[in-house]
Order: structure tokens, then C-alpha cells, then sequence
């Protein structure tokens, strides 16, 4: 009974999106200063449609929590000897889960707009409904014809065939959402692009209308990003943090869009400029996602085997895709030419900096997109290559490089117009400090020029993104600006994380037979014994290593080498010593027929930076989002304040003062 | 008013992309490594015996005419599904011979003779290493190898019986 | 990351088909080269090369039985003498493009250096359209727009 409800609920939520999509394009019908008496239904309509949206993502849920098995999804993907946890979890573990939270997630995004916004003109926000009506219909229409969620199976399943070990990890529990979140609050930012291209509204008002939308997926894409990368360095084994993988390389490109559209969209509300520009970085952002979607489930790209290899719902996708990308990019390529151009600006300025870092950013994502789709392309000529690390690292540090520079001056900068000889004394510091480290740490030994590089930028850029603050009352500077500062630091930090990764790792594999030890870097590795030991899904040899650092008191670490039964699979569980300048990474692997051990250590300084660098950017736009919304409820409460007094005055028959515009 | 040439330039990368997707996703997808020695002369390699009842293989055993090189471990279980396929090809005067991938001589032996023994020598690569010079991504993989030596087919995956002619006309191709 | 909760769910269907076997690693598999410096090159291109047997990833980040004796070739062809150059080809000779994640300037991976360098050109154009050509007017012509 409880999965019917999802599918009925799904069904009306649907019938809801195009009630929504009629209501909202209705409101665009209205003659000027008139009221559509269709458009009166679009809000109404996105906010019950939420609910019912998230009302069947809860109910597959609760399926996954019992493990209802004559549920055709829990059966083929969920265990009842799971913990609950991973029950849980597995509900987003496969295609048709995790699409009903993309739409739960897109329905709820539609609901917040249509609930919280009254800014906008309502011209304007009936176009953005109506647009984000229109993208959820379609989705739905996918997880309705093509992947139903809640289908039944005639017999149920006397037990379910269980989740991926690799899954059933608690970095499932929070990575997935929160991509999918940032994925889909893109959304939001297309709609409202869309919504003001097609009203000619694109302004500073409703900027700060769309930047809380972007700022908050960039802040969980950017969290997502951060967590899937930490999950896969401790999962995985090896020790890699990020491979250029394409699955990973859909949740970079919609990143790198996104990062580009909030600066954009940034200056557009402060300064008027980059109308088109921030449009056209609204279209694209949310493009990305659906692409990523795409190359992730249609199993078109040979390394993303995703969950559903399945080529008609990749045709589904690919239809949708060219709905909503083709469709926006002719919209804009017909109504772009319209929108009157915005403010000027001098090459030296706060915006030209933005400017150079957007073109940076779009670069970059180019060469990402090039790279990841190059593969299909040889495939169609029935040539097989493969785009790995050699070919992204160098080719995207060609626009990393100076787009880092830049990113150091760009905040120091005045808006519109500013002289080099201001900045004079930072430019030579920060130059100083770029040569500097390069020069010092060339002098210890030798290293790659990549991570040589990050190391000098990552100090300038360390400094370079406080100076912002220098001289400035430390109480009286306004939280965005601090979201700024602790976001920029947080870059950073994660370039000195990844730099320090690449040049100064050390790793030591070896053979060990149980009470011998092995030397890495500082540490003494002696392993105690090996014992197998049982968890609820699974058994495990589990090492005791004993680590000690330059002759402290040890500390026990305890890698596993584990086997589930359901499905059978074997995975390795790192253990981790995490130390404020690094970590010591151990896992164990099989024993040789002498009775030794495989043991694999590495000793990477300062590879958590990587991860703190990740949080510290999410946390700079959490700060950003509270500044801005802050500013904006003063600035309601001021105008609210503004009214009732001029209403009060007009009450009392004084003529009303004339506004000094 | 700009010029809106320039803004039509977005929608052109994906419309390629979307042409090239929508291709895709009508052919076949086939997630096989091909070899590219095809047309190259077997590296020169000598296999000591994978079990005690046959002769281990070496690159000197391809000679006189065109043969079968299968390769195959008694863990893999495709290779069970192909052993009456490659008893099909034996009894039509095919001579194979196997090279067993990572195994043990007991295990050999013993999946011989569960599932028959088609072959005339079987080399014992441990480490995979005859495997990697001649290109073979995995087990099980048949080369048609002609009789200078030279790789002239590569069937991946487990032989299916219509695979079956299709090799015997590589064989006589081969000659 | 995600590649591996999506990636691994087919490669884990088709896992049971293709048991794994039993045998120890060969003996480059899991061990270094006792030359740090040998090692650091056999390990730079292992970290080049492309798992035959499993999802995108390389050999240096592989549990696979193939991409342990693909790393027992690597090092000890290098202590051999060979360089991680000769390997790569030695490889791509056997295997195509397809095993080498460095992509070679060839008839068939020219646009993945032909394309960056018209992105360079691209922005180069974009920037100086934008910013290159507003110092003259942006005085006058600045609050008037």
C-alpha cells in the first residue's frame, strides 16, 4: 500500500508541474497591470508539488527501511541483514532512487522559490515557474515511463541481493544528497535565467533575487565534491583523492559553471554589469548537471558504467537534454541581443578581474568537457584512447595558473576603475612570496613543476586573501566579506593540501610477517598480529599495526581486509593516523604463501588540507548566503518601515513629501 | 544591439555533442580491449607445462599450419562455458593450444578433466606475462595464430557455438 | 568519489562471472623497487597507465590480479634498464591508446591539443573584446550605458 501511495503521489505531483507550467506561462498573457486569472495557480501549485515530491522519495524510503522485498528496486538493491543505516543509504545507492531524489530535490527547490520569493515582478517569477515547472514534468516523466521507482515484483523475493560493499560506507550517507542538492538547486538559477531572459528583466534586483540560490548549490556541490573525494581516498585503498574519472568529472563541471555564475551574478547585483554573461553562466551551470546526469546513466562513456546501462533511458535523457539545453540556448541565442548591455568598466577593476577569473573558469570547464567527451568521440570511429591525469592536470593548470594570480589582486582591486600604483606594495608581496617558496623549496630538492607551482601560489594566495582585510575594523566588515576571505584562504589551503600530496609523499609496500616492522618517513610500523573478525554483512582479517613516531609512545591503527558475502566482494578498509601535518594511511591486503602479509603504507603531509580547504570554501559561502540575506531583510524592514510611514503621513492628509530622485 | 552571431555559438558544441550521444546510444557497446598485434608475429615466449599431462608452450609449437591459441584459467567461468565449443573445434582437426593464466597444476588437471581436454600443450603463465605481450585483456581469449607465427584473429570472450565456424574460417584464411 | 558508488555496480554484476583466482601476486606486484629512484619512476608510470580489467582507474590504484602483474611488468622492465617511455610503447603496441591515460599527438587524439589551443585563442579574443578595448571610452562613455 505505502509504495501505491508514492506512485499516486508522484503522479499528482506531475499533474501539479503542469498546472504550473500553463499557470505560470498564463501570467506572462496578462495585459499590463492586470493579473492573469490563470496565473494565480503557479505558486500554489510548485508548493503542493513539493511536498508530494518528497512525500514519494519518504515512502521508497520507509520500503528501504523495511526492506519491503516485493518491491522489484529493495529487492535487487537492498538486504534485510543490512544495518539500517545502509537501508537507508542504498535507497539513493541505484538509478531509480537516486533520479526520485534528483526530483524530490528539484520539486522542494521549486516550493522554497514559490513560498519565500515575492520579490521578483510577477511577470517575471510566472516565467521562472513555469520554467521550472517544465524541467520537472520532464523528469518526472522519465521516473514514470522510463524508471519507475515503485515497481512491484509478481512474486515478492524471498531476500533482496544486497548493496555494493563499496556503498555501504557512511561517505553514501551524506555525498550523493548533497551533490544531488547542489546539482539540482542549479536549477533554480536556470529558471530564473530563463524566467528574466524571457520577461527582459535581467537587473540587479533580480540578481539578488538568484544569487542566494546560486551561492547555496555552489555550497553543496562544493561540500558533495569535497566528501566524494575524502570517501574515495579512504575507500579506495590506494591513497588517489581525485582521478579525473568522468563520473567525477560530471560533478567538477557543474562546480566550476557554478563558482563562474556567483561571481558573475555578484556583479551583476553590485555593479549592473555582465547582464548577458550571468545569464548565459545560469543556462550553462544547470546544463552541466543534466549532462553529468546524462554521461553518468546512459553508459555511453566506458568508465561510467553507471547504474542503469541501459541505452533507452539514456535516449529518454538525451531528449530531455535537448529540450532543456537546446531549447535554452536558442531562447537566448534569440533574446540575449536584447538585453541592454550593462554598466562599463576599465580592464583594471574589481569586475575585470571577475571578468578575466569567468573566462578562466569557462576555460577550464572546456578543457574538463573536451577531455571527458573526447573518449566518445574516438569511439564513434571505433578508435579507443584514454584522457587520464597526464593530459587534465597540465592542460587545466594553462588556465588554473592565472586564474590563481588573478584571484590574489582581483579582491584588492576598487570596482570599475583602479590605478597599478595603489596596489604596488601587494602586488611586489605577493609576486615575492610566489617566487619565493618556489625558490626555497626548489633548494631542498626536486620536485614536479605542478605541485612546485601550487606550492607558491597556494602561499600567495593565503596571503593575498586576507589583505582584503588589512586595514579595515575587524567588527565592522560585513559577514559576505568574510565569506569572500574564508573562501578564497580555503583555496588556499586546499591547493597547499594537493601540492604537498603531490610532492612529498612517500610510500612503502612491502611484505611483512607478523611482528616485523617497516620504516616510512618518521614512523616504525611493527604488525602485532592479524585476527579475523565478523560484522553483521561481512568477515575481515583485521591487521594491528602499532605506529610509532620517531620513537613516541605507539598508537594502534587497524586496516581490514574485509569479504561480504551479499554480494560477494571483497573491499580493503584503510586506517587512518591522522596527525595536524599529514596522514598515515595503512591498509592491509592478502598473505603470501610464506605466511607474510601485504602491507601498504603511505605518509602524506598535509593531505587533510585538501579536505579542511573544501570545507573552509563551503563554510566562506554559508557566511556569504547569511550576509547577503541579512542585508536584504535590513533592507525589507527598512522599506517596510519607509511605506507604513508615508502611509501614516498621507493618513494624515499632510501632502505627502515628494522622493529626492 | 550586439551582433547575434555570436550568441548562437553555445548551442553549435552541443549540438555536435548531441548528434555524437544520440549516435552512440544506437551502436552496440562493446567494453572489449582489442589486442593490436593482429598482423605481428607471436613475441618470442616459452611456457613450462601448467600440469603434469601436457607439454608446456613455447612460440617454436606455431608452426606447420595455422592453430588456436586459447587463453584460459580453471577459475574463469566462461571458460567452462566454452570447453564443449573448443571440443567442437578439436574434433574438426583444430589444433589448440592453451596458455592458463594465473593457475595452479591441480586445478588444471582437475578442470580438464571435468570439462574435457582439447588442447595439446598448455604453458603456465603465472604472471600473466605471455598474456600482456600478445595484447589478451582477459580470460577467456582465442588467437588464430598462422603457421609463421603470425597473430592473425582475436575472439574475446568465451567461444559461443556460432563463433565456432566463424574461427575455422579464420584458420582457413590463415593458411 | 561518486564514480565509484556508480561505476562499481556493473562491474560488481558481472563480478561473480569472472571468479578470482587464487594465486599470490607476482613478485612486482605489491613490492617496491629497492632503488628509490627506479621506483619513483615506475610508480609516475604506473600512475599513467589504464587497468585493462577495471573501471577507470590505473594500475597504480588497482586490487585486479592484471593490473598487479601489468605493475610486476612495469618495475621489472625498469630495473632492467628500460625507460618508462620504452614501456608505455611496449604497451601501446599491444593494447592501443586505450592503456595510456597520457595521450600521444597522433592522427587520432590531434584535437585534444589542437582544441586547448583554440580555447587559448577563444579567451584571448573574449578578453581582449571585453576589457581590452574599454580604457579609451570608459570615462566619458562609462555612466551613460
Amino acid at each position: 500500500m505505502i509504495p501505491e501511495i508514492g506512485l499516486a503521489a508522484l503522479w499528482l505531483a506531475a499533474a501539479l508541474a503542469v498546472l504550473q507550467m500553463v499557470s505560470g506561462a498564463a501570467s506572462l498573457r496578462a495585459a499590463p497591470g492586470e493579473v492573469n486569472p490563470l496565473a494565480i495557480y503557479a505558486r500554489p501549485a510548485a508548493i503542493v508539488q513539493a511536498f508530494l515530491a518528497v512525500l514519494a522519495f519518504a515512502t521508497l524510503l520507509y520500503s528501504f527501511a523495511v526492506t519491503d522485498l516485493s518491491l522489484k528496486l529493495v529487492a535487487s538493491n537492498s538486504h534485510s541483514m543490512k544495518p539500517l543505516i545502509y537501508k537507508l543509504t542504498g535507497t539513493w545507492g541505484n538509478h531509480e532512487g537516486s533520479m526520485l531524489l534528483w526530483v524530490g530535490v528539484l520539486a522542494a527547490s521549486g516550493g522554497l522559490l514559490s513560498a519565500f520569493e515575492k520579490r521578483l515582478p510577477d511577470r517575471t517569477m510566472g516565467a521562472t515557474l513555469a520554467v521550472q515547472g517544465f524541467v520537472a514534468l520532464g523528469f518526472y516523466a522519465f521516473l514514470l515511463l522510463a524508471s519507475n521507482p515503485f515497481e512491484r515484483l509478481p512474486v515478492a523475493a524471498a531476500e533482496g541481493s544486497g548493496l555494493n560493499p563499496l556503498l555501504q560506507d557512511i561517505g553514501l550517507a551524506i555525498h550523493p544528497p548533497t551533490l544531488y542538492a547542489g546539482y539540482v538547486g542549479l536549477s533554480v538559477a536556470f529558471s530564473l535565467a530563463m524566467g528574466a531572459l524571457l520577461t527582459r528583466e535581467v537587473n540587479p534586483a533580480f540578481a539578488r533575487v538568484m544569487r542566494p540560490w546560486v551561492l547555496g548549490a555552489w555550497v553543496l556541490l562544493t561540500l558533495g565534491i569535497t566528501a566524494g573525494s575524502y570517501w574515495a581516498y579512504y575507500e579506495l585503498g590506494w591513497g588517489g583523492w581525485w582521478f579525473w574519472d568522468p563520473v567525477e568529472n560530471a560533478s567538477l563541471m557543474p562546480w566550476l559553471a557554478a563558482t563562474a555564475l556567483m561571481h558573475s551574478v555578484s556583479v551583476l547585483a553590485a555593479r549592473d554589469a555582465l547582464r548577458t554573461w550571468t545569464i548565459m553562466l545560469g543556462v550553462l551551470a544547470f546544463s552541466m548537471s543534466m549532462l553529468g546526469t546524462f554521461l553518468v546513466r546512459s553508459g555511453v562513456l566506458t568508465s561510467v558504467h553507471a547504474f542503469a546501462v541501459d541505452p533507452e533511458r539514456g535516449a529518454f535523457i538525451l531528449g530531455l537534454l535537448g529540450i532543456y539545453i537546446g531549447g535554452a540556448f536558442t531562447i537566448f541565442a534569440l533574446r540575449a541581443g536584447a538585453v541592454a548591455e550593462g554598466k562599463r568598466f576599465a580592464a583594471l577593476s574589481r569586475e575585470g578581474a571577475l571578468v578575466f577569473n569567468n573566462v578562466m573558469l569557462s576555460a577550464i570547464l572546456a578543457i574538463v568537457l573536451l577531455g571527458t567527451l573526447y573518449p566518445l568521440l574516438t569511439e564513434a570511429f571505433d578508435v579507443r584512447v584514454s584522457v587520464g591525469p597526464p593530459y587534465f592536470n597540465p592542460a587545466s593548470a594553462i588556465f588554473a595558473i592565472p586564474m590563481l594570480l588573478v584571484m590574489a589582486v582581483g579582491p584588492l582591486l576598487r570596482w570599475k576603475s583602479d590605478k597599478p600604483a595603489r596596489l604596488q606594495f601587494e602586488l611586489a608581496l605577493i609576486a615575492a612570496l610566489v617566487i619565493g617558496v618556489i625558490a626555497l623549496v626548489s633548494f631542498f630538492g626536486q620536485y614536479p613543476l605542478l605541485p612546485l607551482l601550487g606550492l607558491g601560489l597556494a602561499a600567495a594566495l593565503a596571503v593575498a586573501a586576507v589583505l582584503p582585510l588589512k586595514g579595515r575594523k575587524l567588527t565592522r566588515v560585513p559577514v559576505a566579506t568574510w565569506g569572500m576571505v574564508i573562501a578564497h584562504f580555503g583555496i588556499a589551503v586546499s591547493l597547499f593540501g594537493m601540492a604537498c600530496e603531490g610532492a612529498f609523499s612517500e610510500e612503502r609496500l612491502a611484505a611483512v610477517a607478523v611482528g616485523g616492522t617497516e620504516q616510512i618517513d618518521d614512523f616504525k610500523v611493527t604488525l602485532d598480529s592479524v585476527m579475523p573478525i565478523a560484522g553483521p554483512n561481512w568477515t575481515a582479517m583485521q591487521a594491528q599495526l602499532s605506529v610509532s613516531d620517531n620513537g613516541a609512545a605507539p598508537v594502534i591503527l587497524d586496516p581490514q581486509a574485509r569479504t561480504f558475502w551479499s554480494p560477494p566482494q571483497s573491499t580493503s578498509e584503510s586506517a587512518l593516523l591522522t596527525k595536524w601535518d599529514g596522514q598515515l594511511y595503512a591498509v592491509i591486503g592478502n598473505q603470501a604463501e610464506d605466511g607474510r602479509w601485504q602491507i601498504r603504507l603511505w605518509w602524506k603531509p598535509f593531505v587533510t588540507f585538501i579536505w579542511y580547504g573544501g570545507i573552509l570554501v563551503a563554510l566562506g559561502g554559508v557566511l556569504a548566503i547569511a550576509g547577503r540575506v541579512r542585508v536584504d531583510v535590513k533592507r525589507r524592514v527598512a522599506s517596510a518601515k519607509g511605506a507604513r510611514r508615508r502611509a501614516d503621513v498621507e493618513a494624515l492628509g499632510a501632502p505627502a513629501p515628494v522622493p529626492a530622485e | 544591439m550586439r551582433s547575434r552571431l555570436f550568441l548562437w555559438v553555445p548551442l553549435l558544441p552541443f549540438a555536435f555533442f548531441a548528434g555524437l550521444a544520440a549516435f552512440m546510444l544506437t551502436q552496440p557497446k562493446d567494453e572489449f580491449v582489442e589486442s593490436t598485434m593482429i598482423g605481428q608475429p607471436l613475441p618470442a615466449f616459452a611456457l613450462d607445462p601448467a600440469f603434469d599431462g601436457l607439454p608446456g608452450a613455447s612460440k617454436a609449437d606455431f608452426t606447420g599450419k595455422p592453430k588456436l591459441l586459447n587463453v584460459w584459467a580453471s577459475w574463469c567461468l566462461p571458460c567452462i562455458a566454452e570447453a564443449p565449443q573448443l571440443e567442437a573445434l578439436n574434433r574438426q582437426g583444430v589444433e589448440i593450444i592453451g596458455i592458463a593464466i594465473r593457475d595452479r597444476p591441480e586445478d588444471v588437471a582437475n578442470f580438464l578433466s571435468k570439462y574435457g581436454n582439447p588442447y595439446t600443450r598448455i604453458g603456465s603463465d603465472k604472471i600473466s606475462e605471455v598474456q600482456l605481450a600478445i595484447g589478451s585483456s582477459g580470460v577467456p581469449e582465442t588467437f588464430v595464430i598462422d603457421a609463421r607465427g603470425v597473430i592473425r584473429y582475436q575472439k574475446i570472450g568465451d567461444i559461443r557455438p556460432e563463433d565456432v565456424p566463424v574461427l575455422l574460417a579464420e584458420l582457413e584464411k590463415a593458411k | 568519489m561518486i564514480r565509484w558508488w556508480l561505476a562499481l555496480v556493473l562491474a560488481l554484476a558481472a563480478l561473480p562471472l569472472a571468479a578470482q583466482d587464487t594465486m599470490p601476486p607476482a613478485p612486482y606486484a605489491y613490492n617496491q623497487l629497492s632503488d628509490p629512484k627506479l621506483e619513483a619512476e615506475a610508480s609516475a608510470l604506473m600512475h599513467t597507465l589504464r587497468c585493462l580489467k577495471c573501471q577507470s582507474q590505473s594500475i597504480a590504484d588497482s586490487d585486479a590480479p592484471m593490473a598487479g602483474d601489468m605493475r610486476h611488468q612495469v618495475r621489472s622492465r625498469i630495473l632492467a634498464g628500460e625507460s618508462p617511455e620504452q614501456i608505455r610503447s611496449w604497451l601501446i603496441a599491444r593494447y592501443g591508446d586505450y592503456v595510456s591515460y597520457e595521450p600521444e599527438v597522433s592522427s587520432t587524439t590531434w584535437p585534444l591539443f589542437a582544441i586547448p589551443v583554440l580555447v587559448i585563442l577563444i579567451v584571448a579574443g573574449v578578453l581582449l573584446r571585453r576589457l581590452g578595448r574599454r580604457r579609451s571610452d570608459d570615462d566619458n562613455a562609462g555612466e551613460a550605458a
